[in-house]
């Protein structure tokens, strides 16, 4: 299986990570390697198979609908990159 | 004193011959003078450690006594700790100081253990060498000596290395598909990876959510199960915490092991291991006949497809989990950020290094429009195969032995050139985290100086009898006391 440069530069633009034209010909072989390996998930019979979630198939637990948090925008706001009057700082996105 | 193992130092801290706070100076003192050998801590906290040994002297005197109450340890850098800083191994959390405790965590300040610092790893537990570490990677104990620098192997080579080296007595670890019990076997300690949802993931930075687990490792079955006592059981904070009873696992480590019926999986006595590895293998299993158990061939036909089905869904669970790291609310933000999409792409670009870079793009490529079903549902697909393969083999039998890995540890930088190499390394672990089930690595004998692991296999919830088995084979053989030159 091979991805192609568009491929990848796609991919990252969804995945938000910058790569450089030197990355992207790295890549297009170490991700090509590795779809190889995984391309022979491709000669196994699923045909009649459930595909599998969680081991022990349970399912997700529901809570009582009361308050349990405490609020403590101090210490998550404490380790921000930037933050200011409360609220978290970024690039001006209205201009 | 370092030698000791967690159930010596217990007693010894019970009987008054040393105090939390001597003990815990000791360790500190052999971290500063070994570790630069290693470099199996990120993080060491003296000071705080002092001050909790000193705590746990007074919960001494006071008669409030647990196991653990003044025992060093070490926690794998990837569970959050309220105040120290907690950085998975990456420059993307290089300064970055949980507001919280996991639950692991604090389920182990609960029992008055000392935590020394926090141990190096892979790049968010990707890896299976310890080379991926932003803080520079960890050398194998084994094999110094012989002037070799080899890897502890991976995602908790920290861990593996501390706990061979005797700069701790034990260490948390945890494992994707394999990050326990490889590191384990390549540093010659034993480790054990519990059922999946039998320890809380809460706090525990997240890499591929439906394999990981956190679990033991120390040198002896016995410390491995007193870890667990501590680890194991029900979190409402972990939506698959599996609510079971927990067991004392220390309760039914001396029961005999007569009639235990052991299934050998032919598939992982194949041409991809070393004949002579086979044989210290074949010869631990004889030790287990000698204990009275049987032996037979079983077969897993699906597990040639482990490895594949794993690269899909950890890489495509990991694009999910790691894209919280956006550079907004905490973690790593790049210089001078032009306009929002430039602070999110560039500063994942300089915060992930470049294995966890090629893991989120193929897993977003396994879950982009036109790709899902062909990926990610095909390999959740092959994983139901791969686990009734091992439901088929409990019905004949009560565990399953194989290797750990197929070689001993390698030499840094040998394999890092080429991802798919690395991920072979994986190749006898990775069907017991898709399937779920418990595994551990017991240390059984040694190639070219190089210790080999045993991987014993078992079922859901089947620790007991894993730490069972386990703690009756270093009763007769001292493979796991064994100390690196």
């Amino acid at each position: 299986m091979t991805i192609s440069r568009e491929d990848i530069e796609k991919v990252a633009v969804l995945a938000r990570i910058r790569v450089d034209d030197e990355q992207v010909s790295a890549l297009e072989k170490d991700l090509g390697n590795i779809l190889d390996l995984v391309d022979q998930l491709g000669a196994a019979d699923t045909d009649s198979v459930e595909p599998m979630a969680h081991p022990l198939n349970a399912v997700q637990r529901l809570r009582a609908d009361e308050v349990t948090e405490t609020n403590q925008r101090e210490s998550f706001q404490a380790i921000a990159p930037a933050t200011e009057n409360g609220l978290y700082l970024v690039p001006r996105v209205i201009e | 004193m370092h030698n000791k193992s967690v159930a010596e130092l217990s007693r010894e801290l019970e009987s008054g011959q040393i105090s939390s706070v001597e003990l815990t100076q000791q360790f500190l003192d052999r971290i500063d003078q070994e570790d630069g050998k290693y470099n199996s801590f990120i993080t060491v906290t003296r000071e705080q450690a002092l001050a909790d040994a000193r705590a746990a002297d007074e919960q001494r005197a006071a008669g409030n006594v647990t196991p653990w109450t003044g025992i060093p340890f070490a926690h794998k850098d990837i569970f959050c700790t309220n105040g120290v800083r907690t950085t998975c191994g990456s420059k993307m959390l290089e300064a970055f100081t949980p507001p919280y405790d996991a639950t692991v965590t604090a389920n182990f300040r609960q029992a008055g253990a000392v935590c020394l610092g926090k141990t190096n790893m892979d790049e968010f537990a990707m890896g299976s060498s310890n080379e991926s570490s932003h803080f520079g990677a960890v050398t194998n104990p084994w094999g110094l000596s012989q002037g070799e620098k080899r890897v502890p192997g991976g995602s908790s080579g920290g861990s593996a290395a501390a706990v061979a080296a005797r700069l701790v007595p034990a260490a948390t670890a945890t494992d994707t598909g394999g990050s326990i019990r490889q590191p384990a076997a390549l540093c010659g300690v034993t480790g054990l990876k519990p059922t999946y949802g039998r320890v809380s993931r809460y706090g525990m930075i997240a890499f591929a959510s439906s394999l990981d687990q956190g679990g033991t490792m120390a040198r002896t079955a016995e410390d491995n199960a007193l870890m667990l006592n501590v680890m194991a059981g029900f979190d409402p904070k972990d939506s698959t915490s599996l609510d079971r009873e927990v067991p004392d696992y220390t309760a039914t480590l001396n029961e005999p092991l007569k009639g235990l019926k052991i299934g050998l999986p032919k598939e992982y006595f194949s041409d991809q291991l070393s004949p002579a590895m086979e044989q210290q293998v074949r010869n631990a299993v004889k030790e287990y006949e000698k204990l009275g158990a049987t032996v037979k061939e079983v077969s897993l036909p699906n597990a040639k497809l482990a490895i594949a089905a794993y690269y899909v869904i950890a890489p495509a669970e990991a694009s999910a989990n790691l894209s919280r790291f956006d550079g907004v609310r905490y973690g790593y933000r790049c210089e001078d950020p032009k306009d929002l999409m430039d602070l999110y792409t560039r500063s994942r670009a300089e915060g992930f290094g470049t294995e966890v870079k090629r893991r989120i793009l193929v897993g977003t490529y396994a879950l982009s429009a036109g790709y899902f079903d062909a990926y990610y549902l095909k390999a959740q697909k092959v994983r139901r195969l791969i686990q009734q393969d091992f439901i088929n083999a409990f019905k004949e039998v009560d565990v399953l032995m194989s290797p750990t890995t197929p070689s001993p540890a390698f030499i840094q930088g040998e394999k890092t050139s080429d991802p798919v190499t690395m991920y072979l390394e994986d190749v006898f672990t990775i069907a017991i985290n898709l399937a779920g089930i418990p595994a551990m690595s017991v240390p059984a004998g040694f190639v070219d100086g190089l210790p080999v692991g045993l991987q014993i296999i078992g079922d859901y919830f089947s620790e007991a009898r894993l730490l069972n088995a386990a703690h009756q084979f270093q009763q007769v053989t001292d493979w796991h006391q064994r100390e690196p030159q």
